[in-house]
């Protein structure tokens, strides 16, 4: 059966230390910008978490939720772009394909949890941040759109590892890179359509809940979260 | 026969050879036109980031221009083949200047979808062209029906706007010698003025006038699907289709009647372009500007009684927040400052329609402003809030079109009589009282049944 990949995250878990947007941009050959692009919004964070602070100081509580790309069933990215480039994979992907990009930014612009980013400048590593660059990822030109693929060079790699010895892909094999990171363990990888998998389980969790669930976007990120984070 | 009458003098007069003031104004608005290229090569050479796009608002200044000029575009034949067909005599003089408006605002605003693109170079990616690896274009986007739509109308609206001018071409070409004769002559398409042409003519054109105003209608409907089809907080509405016709239809006359003063006055038509015609063209402006106020109302009341969580952020934002200066001076200028002027007839002057005309071309702009930014900057996620302000290169491209659209408009008019002749001769037979058949001349008379 073809895989689908899902992800569950365990807000109560999040410390909101950030590894995972390290970890991703070390992962996928993302550039920092500096301080002045990142001024002007053209940071690239596939993965950000994002802070919620209630009430009053001194009785201030913070929130973390990590946000990347929500992988939805029913992607308002992928209708509007004009080229393909962002399309529906086999295995329930929103997967981009930078080459046949042209940059019209509406697939950015449709995203409603604004998880897609723009290449402004071509990307520049500077000496050693270049001999880190992963060479399973190619590094995107000027003017195209990216995001979260869910680590699909992993993807890919996990598969192949489990072809070579002859046997089915099992839960825990493929890990991305946030999840690796993570300190606390927030984040889940998996498979959705096997029902013995964690992501599964935490998938059908009563603690679980969709971001932005009422858009009936039909996210494969579950948020799990106690009664006091809703 | 080549008769010298005074109505063909006075308006093949600007086809004579330019003088200095001429030559300077075409140089000035090259030079500016030249500097947008300029920023427009540099972009593309530094990188998008000289924009001011950023995340999340990914739409900013350029598609602005683009959904104005598309806007802009619509004064001309749409207006022009509606007058036609309900044979509105006051139209003759005005139906050129407005296709001519059209085409090379259709020209400039098609550009903005090319400018706008990450990679301009491979903008062709967007046309369902026939290549080895059978790639087609997402054929349920809206961009690629953007292509389709602007496309359409551009063939159409450079027909319609050629068609009338054939017999015109011919009355240059009969009365000038050598390469002049060549080229009108070319451009003429062998025309006699045979009963059988003029008949084919006038069906031609007859066919075009019904034919347009669907495409015209859809065109600017299929722009406000860019927004409409995402689901961004005020945009995925369905209102918005004959919002932006009507929208489009008002800033296009707008545009028209600044063109028409111009004219007027520059090139010395005031015996032609009349007052009469600024009076009625301000009567249709008053009626766009009434349905623009009703269609704004609409859309606001019914978002702000909603009470959507995201969609009142926007709302909000628009309202009452940053954007609230541009939103105000959009409802003065679009409604309150063009109402005041064109209800009152003593106001409804050629100066009046020109001073509510100029604020309206500004208040449509900013609407397609106000109706991109704010959504992008207030989408679901508060974390991801953002705004955006334009940088000099946005701004460089913004003014180089509008003085595109001036020098191709000059150019236009030193080579083409921006009055139609024939029409004009033809309604100028119509009106005196009750002509005897003879005394009309044929090509005249011809003329004018096509109508």
């Amino acid at each position: 059966m073809a895989h689908r990949w899902g992800m569950a995250v365990d807000l109560d878990l999040c410390t909101g230390c950030g590894a995972c947007v390290t970890a991703c941009h070390a992962e996928n050959n993302i550039p920092t910008v500096g301080d002045l692009q990142a001024s002007r919004g053209r940071a690239l964070h596939w993965m950000r978490v994002e802070r919620y602070i209630e009430g009053e100081f001194p009785d201030v509580k913070t929130k973390y939720r990590p946000v990347m790309c929500q992988q939805c069933d029913a992607a308002p990215c992928e209708p509007v772009c004009p080229t393909y480039a962002s399309h529906h994979n086999d295995e329930g992907l929103n997967a981009q394909v930078y080459n046949r990009c042209i940059g019209t930014r509406y697939c950015a612009n449709a995203c409603p949890y604004n998880t897609r980013f723009f290449e402004f400048f071509n990307s520049t590593f500077e000496k050693p941040l270049h001999l880190q660059l992963n060479p399973d990822v190619s590094v995107r030109e000027v003017g195209v759109m990216e995001k979260c693929t869910f680590c699909v060079q992993r993807i890919t790699a996990g598969k192949d590892v489990a072809a070579a010895a002859k046997r089915e892909v099992k839960d825990g094999d493929i890990v991305p890179a946030c999840a690796q990171t993570c300190p606390s363990k927030a984040i889940t990888f998996g498979d959705l359509n096997d029902p013995e998998s964690r992501v599964s389980q935490l998938a059908e969790s009563p603690r679980g809940s969709k971001l932005l669930e009422d858009l009936g976007t039909r996210p494969k990120v579950t948020y799990l979260a106690g009664a006091e984070f809703a | 026969m080549i008769r010298q009458d005074r109505l063909t003098r006075t308006l093949l007069k600007p086809l004579e050879r330019p003088g200095v003031g001429w030559m300077l104004v075409v140089g000035v608005l090259a030079v500016v036109v030249a500097f947008g290229g300029f920023a427009w090569s540099f972009m593309m050479w530094e990188g998008f980031g000289l924009t001011g796009k950023r995340w999340p608002v990914f739409w900013g200044f350029l598609i602005t221009n683009f959904v104005f000029w598309i806007g802009i575009s619509h004064a001309g034949t749409l207006i022009s083949a509606i007058l036609r067909l309900v044979n509105a005599g006051w139209r003759r003089p005005v139906t050129r200047c407005a296709e001519v408006i059209t085409a090379f605002a259709l020209m400039i605003g098609g550009l903005f979808p090319l400018i706008h693109l990450g990679k301009p170079w491979l903008f062709f990616w967007l046309v369902p062209y026939p290549n080895r690896r059978l790639l087609w274009p997402n054929f349920r986007s809206p961009l690629v029906w953007d292509f389709f739509a602007i496309s359409t109308y551009l063939t159409s609206s450079l027909l319609f706007l050629f068609l009338p001018l054939i017999p015109d071409f011919a009355l240059i070409r009969d009365q000038s010698t050598g390469l002049r004769k060549t080229i009108y002559g070319t451009l003429a398409l062998g025309w006699r003025g045979t009963t059988q042409q003029w008949h084919r003519l006038e069906t031609a054109m007859q066919i075009m006038a019904v034919a347009i105003i669907p495409v015209a209608v859809s065109v600017h409907t299929i722009v406000s699907f860019d927004f409409s089809m995402a689901p961004v907080p005020m945009w995925h509405s369905s209102i918005f289709g004959p919002y932006f016709v009507a929208g489009a239809i008002f800033s296009g006359i707008a545009g028209l009647i600044i063109a028409m003063a111009a004219l007027r006055r520059v090139l010395g038509l005031q015996e032609y372009l009349e007052p009469i015609h600024f009076e009625n063209l301000g009567k249709l402006l008053l009626t766009m500007s009434l349905l623009w106020g009703y269609f704004t109302f609409n859309e606001r009341l019914t978002a702000w009684y909603g009470n959507d969580v995201a969609e009142m952020n926007t709302f909000a934002a628009t309202q009452t927040g940053s954007y609230s200066p541009l939103f105000w001076t959009m409802v003065t200028v679009n409604f309150v400052i063009p109402v005041i002027i064109l209800s009152i007839r003593r106001f409804r002057t050629i100066t009046g329609c020109v001073i509510a005309s100029v604020g309206i071309v500004v208040g449509m702009w900013l609407e397609r402003f106000l109706i991109i930014v704010p959504s992008l900057g207030h989408k679901f996620l508060p974390y991801s809030w953002g705004t955006y302000s334009p940088r000099p290169v946005e701004i460089a491209i913004t003014v180089a079109t509008f003085a595109a659209m001036a020098l191709l408009y000059t150019l236009f008019a030193k080579f083409v009589p921006i009055i139609s002749i024939w029409e004009m001769r033809a309604g100028a037979h119509t009106q005196e009282s009750a002509p005897t058949r003879e005394s009309v001349p044929v090509d005249a008379r011809l003329g004018e049944s096509h109508s």
